[in-house]
């Protein structure tokens, strides 16, 4: 279907390179790179340095690394970043849950100074006290927008956050005696998957609960869940489908009252910075995704970072070292009592902590709360033009308001064309629009998750919503252009079948030439 | 600061006849509004004790330029720090690469959005199986102490067993790591090394071998930089036990030496920022871990692997995700383990690296390293009261052990410190027989004269 006069769909068509596979570029004798020779000096004195290795660790064949020159290494991983779409490029508001924000370019240039990247975790710490200040100040904002008393910056992202929660709660339950008895954690289904999965690791049985008809996790069956054996909650809010849950001080009552630990999945906390913390939900933990809410960017995924926080009592188990600051010096603190150890290498992931540390600056306290705002109020302009659109629904609506994402349903639009979520998502792609459906499992029917962050001019918005209401009228009109889509995309639809076989699936090219030939290069012609 | 009364420029919707046009089109008045299912006792109504944003991007540069200068780096001075994270040279295209907004802001598109970074990732995967020489490789996970402990949970979910034996020669932070991972779904026991060597004492392995071993996690080369001889016959008396031998290796050290594969690791794991990452102060680090390419391998994994694949159209590559339904993305806590965020963009720039290096760039990479980190041990080794630790073959790293020469760790690193050097790692608090040692590394990035100093510096520091 043509644009139609008056939208602001693009007339969109992504790079096509048509990119080969590095090694199919690759020519015997050609280098990308040359490693200097060591000094002469050196090789009067130690020989060639490679005779003494001992023969039964030699490596018979050398690695079969592509030889391609430096130019051609350039274009190549140009080509394939033009064949990437990147927040940068589009409006990027189709991957709800993720808070895809703008990620200052200013924070990209800091992050890329030798005084950020050339310092070594054991350096002696009077030479990294600019690294050790900006976790120590990061670590004081983070108390302020959350109301807990003391924050770890080594967790790797919001899951492994979740295993640190896990880990904590079980350290917790051993001081008591209690870790062996208490072994039931209890999450909601529209709370992160990782919720479930990451406590699962530390090996407690999940119960999971399943909204109410508003959509709010069932009070009651939490109630039914809690016990003797309730070892603690890990809880997203707001969740997944974007609303509050104002009961949720409950939740900690009842889960406190039965002896648990609670834990706040505030991954994405982009719609309720200064307006409401765990604090005042009496929770014990919970932690921040940096590269969501605080606006590091997402490196198609990772690196990131989960911050967790701790009440003052529990933060005595947070993983060591924790940095603090004696007035004149600022240090690695790895005095913390009932410390569960370790969850990463090192400190944490320092380019997207410092990334998130300008970005707080930038905004300061007054322009966290605008950006939260302002995110809720785009938010609801999307659910209202959204929900206008024919065959598209926001479930749970209940008279409830969302914050700062939607789960919409295109189930009426199924119903209606047989058109469905994977369908419309392939076909925003023809205009430069990405569109998400949901986490498993598919809760909404036909789902779809718009998050628009502060990001986003009201022109952008509407843009996005032009694109959603041209595939929505091509549904109806011309449901083939929809169920072919892509169109003006990189590739074309993708033949899965290979991918879940395990005598066909390709996972390095290695595995590919195996299974398929040597021509197999040619599966593609 | 000023600012609190314009618009900031990363919240363009703030212009207040924007906001009223928006109200007006939900129906509403006030923002405070679209709050009211969040109770008033749940309200924070105080004022965040955070500073007034610094929204001018020229003063906010300056202020954390400011910050940064109490930094002082590798670069301007010689370091001889490793132990889990590397001064290798970055080349100029990996920075390139890893920093195109197309990569750098994107997350989790389709492969219709996104085919560039499935096919970056896919090469990613691919040449490091071809350093490895295995099939199967991951998207990066968080670190190598991720990688090692996702490989013995593997490990136990692939024999059923529940208790896994780790060589008391591994980075201490990494087994700090896998112990939080780990436990108490698994059982981590210690496996002791030679006095002399560093090598794994096949008679303490032999001892603890029986049907309750899913496996033996190794590293080699070693925390201590030495390189283990005997995999072949560590692999044997694990395979005969029906255990799996996972093997935690640095990717640089595989252009010459064997990878795991050939000696008969059954996974291998480590971390990828020595391949076209920056340090960050241990930040920049990411996990691969690589197996055959066997459906009980396969399906064990919780990563994301992505395939490829063809598209309707004859001539086109497609990408996607292999095996799927194993993920928690897909059944939660049913899944394997749990995938999520974690290091994909230094998966590009390792790809990158290794497609500018090939085999002969490796190869002089491992052949320099080698030579410069011989050359100081030979130097080191002629101070008096110095000597080296393990009399094995090293990679990059070596233990030198200063505890005839009277002075304390402490004291020695403090005055090369002062003297612009950052000297190796204490040994002695993660390990009570290393007292008086230290851990050094040497990468190509020094240069005779650096390591020349630090043997001046020395000798006459210690006279």
């Amino acid at each position: 279907m043509e644009i139609q006069p008056g939208s602001r769909l693009r007339n969109f068509h992504q790079a096509k390179w048509d990119e080969e596979v590095i090694f199919e570029l690759s020519t015997p004798g050609q280098r990308g790179l040359h490693v200097p020779e060591a000094e002469t000096e050196i090789s009067d004195l130690v020989g060639d340095g490679l005779s003494r290795i001992p023969a039964s660790m030699r490596r018979t064949t050398a690695p079969a690394l592509p030889e391609v020159g430096q130019m051609r290494v350039l274009k190549h991983y140009l080509r394939l970043s033009q064949q990437n779409l990147g927040g940068d490029l589009n409006v990027d508001i189709g991957q709800g849950t993720c808070t895809m924000k703008y990620n200052p370019k200013i924070n990209e240039k800091i992050a890329a100074s030798s005084k950020a990247q050339d310092i070594h975790p054991h350096q002696d710490e009077s030479t990294v006290q600019g690294a050790l200040r900006v976790m120590y100040e990061l670590d004081l904002f983070l108390r302020e927008i959350s109301g807990l008393d003391r924050f770890s910056l080594q967790p790797s992202s919001g899951s492994q956050a979740i295993l640190t929660m896990a880990a904590i709660m079980h350290e917790y339950h051993e001081v008591r005696g209690q870790a062996d008895t208490r072994d039931e954690l209890i999450t909601t289904i529209f709370s992160h998957p990782s919720d479930a999965a990451a406590a699962a690791v530390k090996g407690y049985r999940i119960i999971t609960l399943y909204p109410d008809e508003q959509g709010m996790p069932d009070v009651e069956a939490l109630k039914a869940a809690v016990s003797e054996r309730t070892a603690g909650l890990f809880i997203t809010n707001p969740e997944d489908i974007g609303i509050f849950n104002p009961r949720i001080a409950e939740f900690t009552r009842i889960v406190h009252e039965a002896g648990g630990i609670c834990g706040y999945d505030q991954a994405n906390a982009n719609g309720i910075l200064g307006i409401t913390r765990a604090r005042e939900a009496d929770f014990d933990l919970c932690f921040f995704n940096l590269h969501k809410t605080f606006g590091a960017p997402h490196g198609c995924g990772g690196p990131a970072a989960g911050a967790l926080g701790a009440t003052r009592e529990l933060a005595e188990y947070l993983p060591v070292p924790v940095v603090g600051y004696d007035g004149s010096k600022y240090f690695l603190d790895y005095d913390v009592p009932h410390t569960i150890g370790k969850v990463r290498g090192f400190y944490g992931a320092f380019p997207v902590i410092l990334k998130s540390y300008a970005w707080i600056l930038s905004l300061g306290a007054e322009g966290l709360k605008e950006a939260a705002r302002v995110a809720v109020l785009n938010n609801n302009y999307l659910l209202k033009k959204v929900t206008e659109i024919p065959g598209a629904t926001s479930p749970y609506t209940g008279g409830k308001r969302r914050i700062e994402q939607v789960r919409y349903s295109w189930e009426e639009l199924y119903n209606e064309t047989g058109i469905d979520t994977h369908d419309v998502t392939r076909r925003m792609a023809d205009f430069g629009f990405h569109l998400w459906q949901s986490h498993h499992p598919f809760v909404v029917p036909q789902p779809f998750t718009i998050e628009p962050t502060e990001s986003y001019s009201k022109e952008e918005l509407d843009e996005y919503l032009d694109g959603l209401r041209h595939v929505v009228e091509e549904a109806r009109t011309e449901p083939e252009t929809v169920k072919r889509a892509p169109h003006n995309s990189v590739v074309h639809r993708i033949d899965e079948s290979s991918l879940d076989d395990p005598e066909k699936w390709a996972v390095t090219w290695r595995a590919l030439l195996k299974k398929h030939g040597r021509t197999a290069a040619k599966i593609r012609s | 600061m000023a600012g609190a009364d314009r618009v900031h420029p990363y919240v363009p919707n703030s212009v207040p006849e924007v906001k009223a046009r928006m109200l007006a089109e939900i129906g509403i008045d006030s923002i405070d509004t679209l709050y009211e299912d969040i109770p008033e006792e749940l309200r924070f109504k105080g004022k965040l004790k955070i500073p007034d944003g610094i929204t001018s991007e020229m003063e906010l540069e300056r202020h954390l330029e400011n910050v940064l200068s109490e930094n002082k780096t590798c670069r301007e001075n010689i370091s001889f720090l490793g132990g889990g994270c590397y001064q290798h040279y970055v080349p100029a295209i990996c920075d390139e690469i890893a920093g195109r907004s197309e990569f750098l802001t994107a997350y989790a598109g389709e492969p219709y959005e996104d085919h560039g970074r499935f096919q970056a990732l896919f090469e990613y995967q691919s040449l490091m199986g071809e350093l490895l020489e295995m099939d199967v490789v991951n998207v990066p996970t968080y670190d190598w102490g991720q990688a090692a402990s996702t490989s013995i949970r593997m490990a136990g979910r692939i024999t059923g067993r529940k208790v896994v034996l780790v060589a008391d020669t591994i980075s201490p932070d990494r087994l700090q790591v896998i112990r939080t991972y780990c436990e108490p779904v698994m059982r981590i026991d210690s496996v002791e090394h030679s006095n002399r060597t560093a090598g794994l004492d096949m008679e303490d392995l032999r001892t603890r071998l029986d049907d309750s071993v899913a496996g033996l996690y190794l590293e080699n080369p070693s925390y201590f930089g030495t390189v283990e001889e005997s995999g072949r016959t560590i692999a044997d008396a694990l395979h005969a036990n029906g255990s799996v031998f996972i093997v935690g290796v640095d990717p640089l050290s595989l252009g010459v030496l064997a990878p795991p594969s050939q000696y008969g690791a059954d996974i291998a794991c480590g971390d990828i920022q020595g391949l076209g990452n920056h340090m960050y102060f241990g930040g920049a680090l990411g996990g691969f871990i690589g197996t055959r390419d066997e459906e009980k391998y396969v399906m064990e994994y919780p990563s994301r692997l992505f395939g490829i694949c063809k598209t309707e159209r004859a001539g086109e590559w497609g990408f996607g995700d292999v095996a799927y339904g194993r993920t928690s993305f897909a059944v939660r806590e049913q899944g394997k383990e749990f995938v999520g965020t974690a290091a994909a963009l230094y998966g590009i720039s390792a790809a990158v690296y290794l497609s500018l290096m090939g085999p002969e760039g490796m190869r002089e990479l491992d052949q320099n390293i080698m030579q410069k980190s011989q050359y100081a041990m030979k130097r080191l080794s002629e101070l008096d009261g110095v000597r080296l630790r393990f009399d094995a073959f090293h990679f990059k790293e070596f233990v030198v052990d200063f505890s005839a020469t009277g002075r304390t760790v402490g004291a020695i690193n403090s005055a090369l410190l002062a003297q612009g050097i950052f000297a190796g790692k204490d040994l002695g608090d993660d390990f009570a027989e290393l007292e008086g040692c230290a851990l050094y590394a040497v990468t190509e990035v020094l240069r005779r004269e650096d390591i020349d100093r630090l043997v001046d510096a020395l000798r006459a520091y210690l006279s």
